[in-house]
């Protein structure tokens, strides 16, 4: 801790230090630490941090400088950060890279540098399909997959009318156009809401007189914990049941509580999954942190066990860390399920359905399904890598 | 003995104007190209915070929706760009006149109030502008927008950090020059009298409501500027500069450096951001620092680090003259006072006389 | 829309304009009598949603909750006002501005380090959790719990504020400091007081909030902006004008959500109307306030001066 202090003073003061030995590593951590989104953020650093200390505070069995950023998720600022971790400190690898807006930012420093830049809560579609990059990664999700399973669930079961609501923004707009890929029903309505809104009563009067057979929505962070709150206290979970990704997450559920029972979401990990790995990495998580974790905390977890793989293939060579992290991502175990990279460096894993119930009397989740198993993102096909 | 002629309050801002320029240089030699990242994006801000000075600091025009033009500026390079035209002379086009028809349509409507209205009203106009590039899925929305093709001027690319930064801190000396020259002349004048009476001002013939309308409408293209520089440093623009906060942030610094003074600007971008880096890097919750921090600020009264700077010059000046008061009461001591000129800006005063 | 619908959505914005109402009333007062620029009040509404939440989750009683919240907000904002706000009421709207900007960010990050980014829950109370056969639709019933609070705050204020000793001191400090103060009444107190009264209704307004909305840091900001909207399209420092204010603007912004992009599907194409509905239905309180401003400078009911 305290060589710590003194590396992030002589970072401060831009000093040349030698802050560690020749053989160490440094990482970036870039993650929304601050704002509506901080709970996001504060899971991803908790997964890789977690993942870091079983591993003795070493990655690829080196020791380990994390140099963690809160992007505040501004593009402008996120793109700040990246600079100063590929300029000044010499970043070894970028983990986090927050949202898609800030992604997507810093892609051109990213690029021109070459250093290996993996995303923990990002896939957009830009990136996965034209104008995908040998050394950016996702070891998320592509971000339509979690919609798209949504969507296929629905369809699976036989659902004919659904009513569509999201925040109005790129994203919202994308998990839209997700879930209508495989969904081929009626789509009852298609209702954009603000971003950052707090009252959605107007519009569950409105869902409620349209009287769908179901309702898919987006509303990540807050906003979900609001929508879900409100719609709940309004009587509709029973009559309408609720098809949602990133709303009902293990970042929102322990705000909801009794309020989200019943809701389906979609997503590729939750920590309901029954494997070995996942167990394990469950409970470490909780005795640490005192939290169930997200998905989120899961993609910062997988990050970290990735790097320390990937970073024992490169042998300490910079240059080959890419090709080992594409080769490492079919190889190491993640929490998650069967994992590895497309061609475009997206994942290629499972698309789950849980359910949230009520098991003994705690408020809990369960899997009901999985509706698109090793499923490839839509837009490999375009991208150009080998 | 020390030059009577130095003060601080000019001097100071000068040198610290003159370490920039060399910025370049000294980040090639030390091998630290973040520096020159860094230092731009603070002349970027200077230059959007000496626009607002112009409003704020001299017309007493409390503009919380400045984020406004910044944003304007970075998207008027981005939506051409979007579209295949990278002439520097186009986007600068486009920004003067998008940016000057807003903050005259902006700055027509706003100025028929005052005070906490006119803030709101400001922040109003902002948010608006916020929300409509949020939901402009074409160009990007809340995800941003990559500027493809950043400006070219000859031969000059902004989109490289080098170039941008040389143009920056010419468009930022030019900008420090002018005001210096604006805040002694009849427009100035009028326009700091406006804030102080503009009763007055209109007996003695001149419209208000005119020259705030000017002096808004200059302040909103300048920032405007800023914000064309911003969007080719960054190469890419995203709606997240037209938020409130960046508004709140402008303020701070204006106020920070000094209000209504001409180096202010400059002081207040410098130590803000300059602080805001260094907190960064010693903890994650930086901003339960900053926080008080500005609260502080706002406690100490105004004038800012200028006005700081100016107190200190009162302070040697009088010690100064009681020195001088005391030296000459032993009118036999003909020491060599080597730079004690009387050189003090007090009229009238009687210089003192060697026998 | 049917009638029912239109009756929800009546309600609806009622609902909302109530909830600004609560923080718009505590805000008004130490704007308009004080002239006190507070962003900060949006921190108080957040330290009465936490303050709220907590003692609600330790005691499971919603009326102590409320108490606790009150007294927590009125804590901290008396906190603020001995410190800080005290020696900034002679100064420029300015420095206001910039001290509570301040403020809003030291609140943020404080709740952040304590409790952490993640929110808080907040269980419905028992009694209000059910819903109401309304027409035909199901309405919370915890929603007609805040507008009866609000009406009755409403109710209280114009009480105090023209029938007390105390009222009738606040208005006179309102219009004529100097001659208050010179009668022998403390105005620093007084000030005080009315800083504190501020404070405790945003409190009540978080705490109230608490159950429907993210408890979590930074909430204050989404209800900040639209409770000055509100004040300022009422009249700075009237009630009456707050309460008018927040019933108008709950109404245009619930409205305006759901009728934009149903009208705009009418006479533009699919996308666009998708596109643009919900923009121009974000800007429309916006656009309403800037109206106010340019026709009517000083708000729609704005309280006499001399």
């Amino acid at each position: 801790m305290n060589i710590e202090f003194q590396c992030r003073t002589a970072a401060a003061l831009s000093l040349a230090m030698a802050c560690a030995t020749a053989n160490a590593v440094t990482i970036g951590l870039v993650a929304p630490l601050s704002g509506p989104q901080a709970l996001v953020g504060q899971d991803q650093v908790d997964g890789f941090q977690l993942a870091v200390e079983k591993l003795g505070g070493k990655l690829g069995g080196e020791p380990l400088t994390l140099l963690k950023e809160d992007d505040q998720l501004k593009p402008e600022v996120g793109q700040q950060i990246v600079r100063k971790l590929i300029d000044k400190d010499k970043a070894d690898a970028i983990v986090g890279l927050s949202f898609s807006n800030v992604l997507m930012s810093s892609l051109p420093k990213l690029v021109e540098a070459n250093v290996v830049a993996i995303a923990t809560n990002a896939g957009p579609s830009p990136l996965a399909g034209a104008q995908c990059k040998a050394n950016i990664f996702s070891v998320a999700w592509q971000n339509d997959g979690a919609a798209e399973a949504m969507g296929k669930f629905a369809q699976d079961k036989g659902l004919k009318r659904v009513y569509l609501m999201a925040p109005n923004y790129q994203a919202g707009k994308d998990m839209l156009a997700g879930f209508k890929r495989h969904f081929k029903g009626q789509v009852v309505d298609e209702v954009y809401t603000q971003v950052n809104q707090p009252d959605y009563s107007a519009e569950i009067s409105q869902l409620q007189a349209a009287a769908p057979q179901a309702v898919f929505v987006f509303y990540p962070g807050g906003m979900g914990i609001n929508f879900v709150k409100q719609m709940s206290q309004a009587g509709l979970m029973a009559s309408i049941p609720l098809y949602s990704v990133f709303t009902v997450d293990g970042t929102t559920l322990p705000a909801l509580r009794d309020a989200a029972v019943g809701a389906v979401s979609g997503a590729m990990y939750d920590a309901a999954l029954d494997t070995p790995e996942n167990k394990a990495f469950v409970a470490a998580f909780q005795a640490r942190y005192k939290r169930v974790p997200s998905l989120y905390a899961a993609t910062g977890y997988d990050a970290a066990q990735l790097l320390d793989m990937a970073i024992r293939k490169a042998g300490g060579d910079t240059k080959k860390l890419a090709a080992a992290v594409k080769a490492a991502g079919s190889e190491f175990k993640s929490v998650r399920g069967p994992f590895q990279f497309g061609k475009n460096n997206m994942p290629i894993q499972n698309f789950y359905a849980f359910e949230t119930w009520r098991d003994a009397g705690k408020v809990s989740t369960r899997l009901i399904g999985t509706p698109l198993p090793q499923h490839v993102d839509p837009y490999a096909a375009q991208c150009a890598l080998p | 003995m020390f030059p009577t002629s130095l003060r601080v309050s000019a001097a100071l801002p000068l040198a610290l104007l003159a370490a920039l320029a060399v910025v370049p240089f000294v980040a090639d030699m030390a091998g630290q190209p973040f520096w020159l990242s860094f230092f731009a994006r603070i002349l970027i801000y200077a230059i959007a915070a000496s626009a607002l000075n112009l409003a704020l600091g001299f017309g007493g025009l409390v503009s919380f929706g400045h984020a406004l033009f910044l944003g304007l500026g970075s998207y008027a390079v981005a939506l051409p760009a979007a579209h295949g035209f990278a002439q520097g002379w186009l986007h600068l086009l486009v920004v003067l006149g998008g940016c000057g028809l807003v903050a005259l349509l902006v700055g027509a409507v706003s100025l028929r109030t005052t005070g906490m209205a006119f803030i709101m009203i400001t922040l109003a106009f902002a948010q608006m502008g916020y929300f409509l590039f949020v939901s402009l899925k074409a160009y990007g929305g809340d995800d941003g927008l990559a500027v493809s093709q950043t400006s070219r001027f000859f031969s000059v690319d902004l989109g490289a950090v080098r170039p941008l930064y040389v143009v920056a801190w010419l468009v930022l000396a030019l900008v420090t020059w002018w005001m210096t020259h604006l805040r002694a002349s009849a427009f100035g004048m009028a326009l700091r009298g406006t804030r102080q009476n503009a009763r007055r001002v209109q007996a003695m013939g001149m419209q208000p409501q005119q020259i705030k309308l000017v002096a808004y409408v200059l302040s909103g293209v300048m920032c405007g500027v800023a914000g064309m520089l911003l969007a080719n440093m960054n190469a890419y623009v995203s709606p997240s500069t037209l938020a409130w906060t960046v508004s709140g942030d402008l303020i701070v610094m204006v106020v920070l450096g000094g209000m209504g003074s001409v180096y202010g600007p400059l002081l207040g971008a410098l130590v803000f951001l300059g602080l805001e880096e260094v907190l960064k890097g010693y903890t994650e919750h930086w901003m339960v620092v900053m926080g008080p921090l500005i609260v502080l600020m706002a406690l100490l009264g105004r004038g800012g680090l200028v006005g700081l700077m100016q107190r200190l010059d009162e302070r040697m000046a009088t010690a100064l003259k009681t020195r001088m008061a005391g030296s000459s009461a032993n009118l036999d001591t003909r020491a060599p006072v080597s730079a004690t000129l009387p050189a003090q800006d007090k009229p009238g005063e009687a210089a003192w006389q060697p026998r | 829309m049917s009638t029912t619908l239109l009756l929800a959505q009546l309600l609806n914005g009622l609902q909302y304009g109530v909830l600004l109402f609560l923080l718009a009333a505590g805000l008004t007062l130490v704007f308009g009598i004080m002239s006190f620029v507070n962003l900060a009040h949006g921190s108080l509404y957040m330290v009465g949603a936490y303050a709220g939440a907590l003692s609600y989750d330790a005691t499971g009683s919603f009326a102590l909750a409320l108490l606790a919240a009150m007294a927590a907000a009125l804590v901290i904002g008396m906190l603020m006002e001995l410190t800080i706000v005290s020696r900034l009421y002679r100064r420029d709207h300015l420095d206001h501005v910039l001290a509570t900007f301040g403020l809003v960010m030291f609140f943020n990050e404080l709740v952040r380090i304590i409790w952490g980014p993640q929110p808080l829950f907040v269980q419905v109370p028992e009694a209000l959790g059910g819903t109401v056969k309304l027409l035909g639709l199901n309405y919370p019933a915890y929603r007609f719990a805040i507008i009866v609070v609000g009406l009755v705050v409403a109710v209280l204020a114009q009480l105090v504020i023209h029938k007390t000793r105390l009222g009738m001191l606040i208005r006179a400090g309102a219009q004529h400091p100097q001659m208050v103060s010179a009668l022998g009444v403390n105005i620093g107190l007084l000030n005080a007081v009315l800083f504190g009264l501020g404070a405790m209704l945003a409190g009540l307004a978080g705490a109230m909030a608490g159950p429907v909305l993210s408890v979590q840091s930074g909430m204050g900001e989404s209800v900040l902006i639209a409770t000055l909207v509100v004040i300022v399209i009422g009249g700075v420092g009237s009630i009456k004008g707050a309460l008018y204010a927040s019933l108008i603007v709950g109404l245009v912004d619930t409205f305006g959500r759901v009728l934009l992009p149903v009208w705009l599907r009418q006479v533009a194409e699919r996308s666009l109307a998708d596109a643009a509905g919900p923009a121009l239905a974000s800007m429309s309180v916006y656009v309403l306030m800037a109206l106010v401003l340019a026709l009517r400078p000083q708000g729609l009911f704005p309280v006499r001066r001399n």
